[in-house]
């Protein structure tokens, strides 16, 4: 399995989609849909996303290989079927801006997962603090890439605090890879350096599957 | 950003007007003591002159709106903006020569513009650009070329005006944004073509992104002066320099925040150490702009830890030549 996983996480790194394919297809024969998604597609995504932490891989290489993913997955999980693992509500947005990259990027790896996410697209701190309380979200992503619109998530926790909430905010993007410790200063409850951490800080903050 | 608040302007009234933005500049000058004037207006300046929306903030810089190419397949129809029939670029070019009648040439003032790589960004959306980069090089071409000569039609207005020198922010040819060997065959040969067209030098900035593992193809691309990431060991960077590039950074305006001024003077000292030796090193943030919320003390913590470390023969700094 280490090694279809190492060949899968080339072909992503090199943008092949075919060989990706290829790869699972012929692994399909010898695993479950599950073993697929969690030994192949996310260990793939979780190393590249450790990788670009490091600058051993770009964006550009991260942003496909979440895209190439999305598709392949949805091409194992049968359409309009059950939902694959047990989930809270999780809702995703940008915060205040038009940077979608990395909402893109989360959502797309939280897919190749098989999680099923509400998306708000681009939301002001009013707009996403009734989604959530309509939505009853459980998890919220926000995705920010300026520092003023990761100072306003402080405002977005202490509005789900005033609404009598129990949701939990996890951030990510710019500010919060420059400054650390920015996150616990807006009161998140957790921070993802990388796309590929979020399954683990779900797992973590709700005690469901990742 | 800063100088809106000098001259007692909100964020949206102070770019509204080129007296605006050189009259902050100088206030600037005279109260952190700067070195150089910034013709730096906001980063969507560029994508206004192609028509796109810039949405204006209280507390942050002007940000692009939606993306306006959304069919990549009409990127051979695009026209770019006339630089001098565009009122956006007119301020600017307004800004410039108004910093340059007062400080004449006693002070350099800082030209910018977004490369013809990098603006797609914000022309189409970041991730429309990379699916293109990955699947129609065709379209990519063709945009780029037009960008190209937008690019140096902007750059070289901005010189004529008055500017010393122009900030090229590439962000995009960074191997955190693509890899080395996708910026060998994009990215590098657009900054070749465009910066040899420049008629005055050229800073390339990463605007956070990282530079050592391009740091040579940089060099090459014949820019002058290359803006540095914190997320990098600034002595390397330095040491890959070294009498090739001047150095500017990297300072990190988002933490700065925070900073007291015990620990900017720290800071501004360790860059000094660092990078200092030998010369062909500026001081200045990583980013290309220092955030609205970092507070007057922390500014002039950082300007007069400059004077205080900067001065030449450095004390202590790295390297034999200090």
């Amino acid at each position: 399995m280490n090694r279809i996983s190492e060949q899968f996480e080339q072909a992503l790194l090199s943008v092949d989609k075919k060989t990706a394919a290829q790869l699972l297809k012929d692994a399909s024969a010898s695993f479950t849909q599950m073993q697929l998604i969690d030994e192949i597609v996310t260990a793939a995504l979780t190393n590249i996303g450790k990788k670009w932490e490091k600058g051993d891989a770009s964006l550009a290489q991260v942003y496909m290989s979440g895209r190439i993913c999305e598709e392949l997955v949805d091409g194992l999980l049968p359409q309009g079927g059950p939902q694959l693992r047990s989930q809270p509500v999780i809702a995703i947005a940008v915060l205040d801006d038009y940077h979608t990259l990395g909402k893109r990027i989360v959502s797309s790896v939280l897919h190749a997962k098989g999680f099923n996410i509400l998306d708000y697209g681009r939301v002001t701190v009013n707009e996403v603090l009734w989604k959530v309380q309509a939505d009853n979200v459980e998890l919220l992503l926000l995705s920010v890439l300026m520092l003023n619109s990761a100072l306003h998530v402080r405002d977005v926790v202490a509005g789900i605090r005033a609404a009598g909430l129990n949701t939990k905010v996890v951030v990510g993007g710019a500010p919060f890879l420059f400054d650390r410790q920015l996150w616990q200063e807006v009161e998140a409850d957790a921070m993802g350096s990388s796309a590929a951490e979020i399954p683990a800080i779900i797992q973590s903050l709700t005690g469901e599957a990742s | 950003m800063h100088g809106a608040k000098e001259a007692g302007l909100s964020i949206k009234d102070y770019f509204s007007k080129a007296e605006n933005v050189a009259e902050g500049q100088m206030l600037m000058r005279d109260k952190y003591g700067n070195d150089c004037l910034y013709a730096f207006f906001y980063a969507p300046l560029e994508v206004e002159a192609w028509g796109g929306e810039v949405i204006y903030s209280s507390d942050g810089p002007p940000n692009a709106g939606a993306p306006f190419i959304l069919d990549p397949e009409k990127i051979s129809q695009l026209k770019a903006p006339s630089v001098k029939e565009t009122p956006c670029l007119v301020k600017v070019l307004q800004a410039i020569k108004l910093m340059k009648s007062r400080v004449e040439d006693t002070c350099p003032i800082i030209g910018v513009v977004m490369s013809p790589f990098s603006v797609p960004v914000m022309q189409m959306g970041f991730g429309r650009y990379l699916e293109l980069m990955m699947q129609r090089p065709d379209l990519m071409d063709k945009l780029l070329r037009i960008n190209e000569d937008f690019c140096v039609e902007w750059a070289n207005a901005q010189l004529e005006a008055g500017a010393t020198a122009i900030c090229y922010f590439d962000p995009v040819s960074s191997p955190t944004v693509v890899d080395r060997e996708f910026y060998l065959r994009t990215g590098f040969g657009v900054a070749k073509r465009t910066l040899a067209r420049f008629k005055g030098p050229a800073a390339t900035h990463f605007s956070s992104g990282r530079v050592l593992p391009i740091i040579d193809n940089v060099i090459q691309s014949g820019a002058s002066v290359v803006g540095v990431s914190c997320l990098e060991n600034l002595y390397e960077i330095k040491s890959a320099c070294r009498g090739r590039i001047t150095v500017m950074g990297n300072l990190n305006g988002i933490e700065m925040r925070r900073w007291s001024p015990v620990e900017a003077e720290e800071k501004v000292r360790q860059t000094i150490l660092d990078a200092g030796a030998g010369g062909g090193f500026i001081v200045s943030d990583n980013h290309g702009e220092i955030p609205w919320h970092v507070p007057e003390d922390t500014l002039f913590a950082v300007s007069s830890a400059v004077r205080k470390w900067g001065m030449y023969p450095l004390a202590g700094a790295a390297g034999n030549d200090r």
